[in-house]
């Protein structure tokens, strides 16, 4: 990695995908966003930060297409989304792999659902299945890998359709505390490499701080937006530099003081 | 069990319930029940004869033809339950009804509409597998981990490919077991089926036995009957372990 002075002050890059006044309630009455307005930058990792019960991971599946927002509307790449997209891929919690099928069937299953032709597809899966470091598992089922192992499974699924923006759903919280930290740093890089836009959702402080340009903080019942952070934290040199960065360890103590407030 | 320090096999107690057969049988005590070993020795008898060939090749193919149409109905019907709200509603009292109902009843029904043969015998064979079938799959179907259904969405599954790639093969475990449990309610709707019709296949070789009173050869063909359905079941017990990681990696 080069150590290259940050140029300190850019025009921002434009916004991917663009979220106008979306709100929701389910089924129920229970009102889960309400009236949020939000752009994702090309390019960045933007992280939705909150206690349970703010709308994060229903602002998440808004994007993703999966659930429809009772109002208000979100754009990406130009388009209003009215469904999941090809430019569009997520990353899911529980990693949702196909427990029948190999982790190069796996990461494949994206392209082999566009009806790409085998060999090609498996090329494409072989590359991502190498660049999240599972090169030689690829004949493996995800029961005979760890937690980690077969999230990485999941990540190289959705890199391999080439989406603009990846949605990541509490991506890290099932795998325990030493890989998740592997994890964290492998995604900066990541985040580095594919210069692909980022939408990640967790609720946890330092993960958020570590690994986003930008954090967005929402309020819950119903969820809103409380604040933006932008924690200008050197991302180009030592991984474990990060976590003894001053601002990465005052930045993490502001946010908690702010949430604190939500507790019972 | 331990008996005095040796371990007893769970089939052991076969051979007492046997050896007390043999005495009963030989006191000559009932018609009905003849020695157990005279039966034994008549299954020897009667299984290279070639009524009971006929028989077997009859029943075998009303047997798979009537499983066939089961599985290939009841699967994606249970899938179709299992996804979708409005055809649970529709259709599930129906599955269930039929599932408890005295379906012996209904074979006559069956036998005035498809009249004396071997359709009538296939229909009745559905008519008690099918139902298991569907339950056995619609349950699979509704325990398929949410995400799974959500990648596939987000990756642009069609319906179609959703069923096929994802549905079927995440409620394969449950299916395989609704099969099993088909295909012995299956064992039963044969052998009722020809014992209505009487006619076809063992109905047929159970009315002459049962009329000449045979009752080594009566128990003899029982006996056989017991056997390839307890064979059957133990291969499908068999298929169902090797799916089984597939629960366990389930949430």
């Amino acid at each position: 990695m080069m150590a290259k002075p940050k140029p300190s002050i850019q025009t921002a890059p434009p916004a991917i995908v663009q979220v106008k006044s979306v709100s929701k309630t389910y089924p129920g009455g229970v009102e889960a966003l309400r009236d949020v307005s939000l752009d994702f930058r090309q390019g960045q990792l933007t992280t939705l930060l909150g206690p349970s019960g703010c709308g994060k991971t229903t602002l998440l599946k808004i994007i993703a297409g999966l659930i429809p927002a009772s109002g208000g509307e979100v754009i990406v790449d130009g388009k209003a989304v009215t469904g999941p997209g090809p430019e569009r891929a997520v990353v899911f919690q529980d990693f949702a792999l196909m427990p029948w099928a190999t982790v190069l069937r796996n990461v494949a299953f994206g392209l082999e659902l566009r009806g790409t032709p085998r060999a090609e597809r498996e090329a494409v899966a072989e590359k991502y299945i190498g660049e999240v470091g599972l090169k030689g598992f690829e004949n493996r089922y995800p029961h005979e890998l760890s937690g980690g192992m077969r999230q990485r499974v999941g990540l190289a699924r959705a890199l391999a359709v080439q989406a603009k923006v990846l949605l990541m759903d509490e991506p890290f919280s099932a795998v325990d505390e030493q890989t998740r930290r592997k994890f964290q740093e492998d995604l900066l890089q990541l985040v580095a490499i594919e210069r692909k836009t980022f939408i990640f959702v967790t609720h946890s402080i330092e993960e958020a701080v570590y690994v986003s340009d930008r954090i967005v903080l929402l309020h819950p019942r119903p969820g809103r937006i409380s604040s933006i952070v932008e924690p200008d934290i050197p991302r180009d040199g030592d991984p474990e530099k990060i976590r003894r960065n001053t601002t990465y360890i005052d930045t993490v103590e502001a946010i908690w003081q702010g949430l604190k407030q939500y507790l019972d | 069990m331990k008996i005095g320090g040796f371990r007893i096999p769970m089939a052991a107690s076969l051979i007492v319930w046997a050896v007390l057969w043999e005495v009963v049988g030989r006191t000559g005590a009932s018609l009905i029940i003849p020695p157990l070993s005279a039966i034994l020795a008549r299954m020897f008898e009667i299984v290279p004869t070639p009524s009971f060939g006929a028989a077997l090749l009859i029943t075998g193919k009303a047997f798979l033809l009537g499983n066939a149409i089961s599985i290939g109905v009841g699967v994606p019907l249970g899938i179709l339950l299992g996804r979708s709200t409005i055809a649970d509603r529709m259709i599930l009292p129906w599955v269930t009804m039929f599932l408890s109902a005295p379906l012996s009843a209904l074979v006559p029904v069956i036998m005035v509409i498809f009249g004396l043969g071997q359709t009538t015998i296939v229909m009745t064979v559905v008519m008690f597998a099918v139902w298991i079938i569907v339950l056995d799959t619609r349950a699979g179907v509704q325990g398929i981990a949410p995400s799974l259904v959500e990648m596939a969405q987000s990756f642009g599954a069609s319906r179609w490919q959703a069923f096929t790639r994802i549905y079927f093969f995440a409620a394969l475990p449950e299916i395989l077991s609704g099969i099993r449990l088909g295909l012995i309610r299956a064992v039963k709707g044969v052998i009722i089926g020809q014992l209505l019709v009487s006619i076809v296949g063992f109905g047929s070789l159970f009315e002459i036995y049962l009329s000449r009173f045979l009752m080594e050869h009566f128990w003899a063909l029982l006996f056989i009957l017991f056997a390839l359905a307890f064979a059957i079941n133990e291969i499908l017990v068999w298929l169902e372990r090797k799916v089984e990681y597939y629960a366990s990696s389930r949430h």
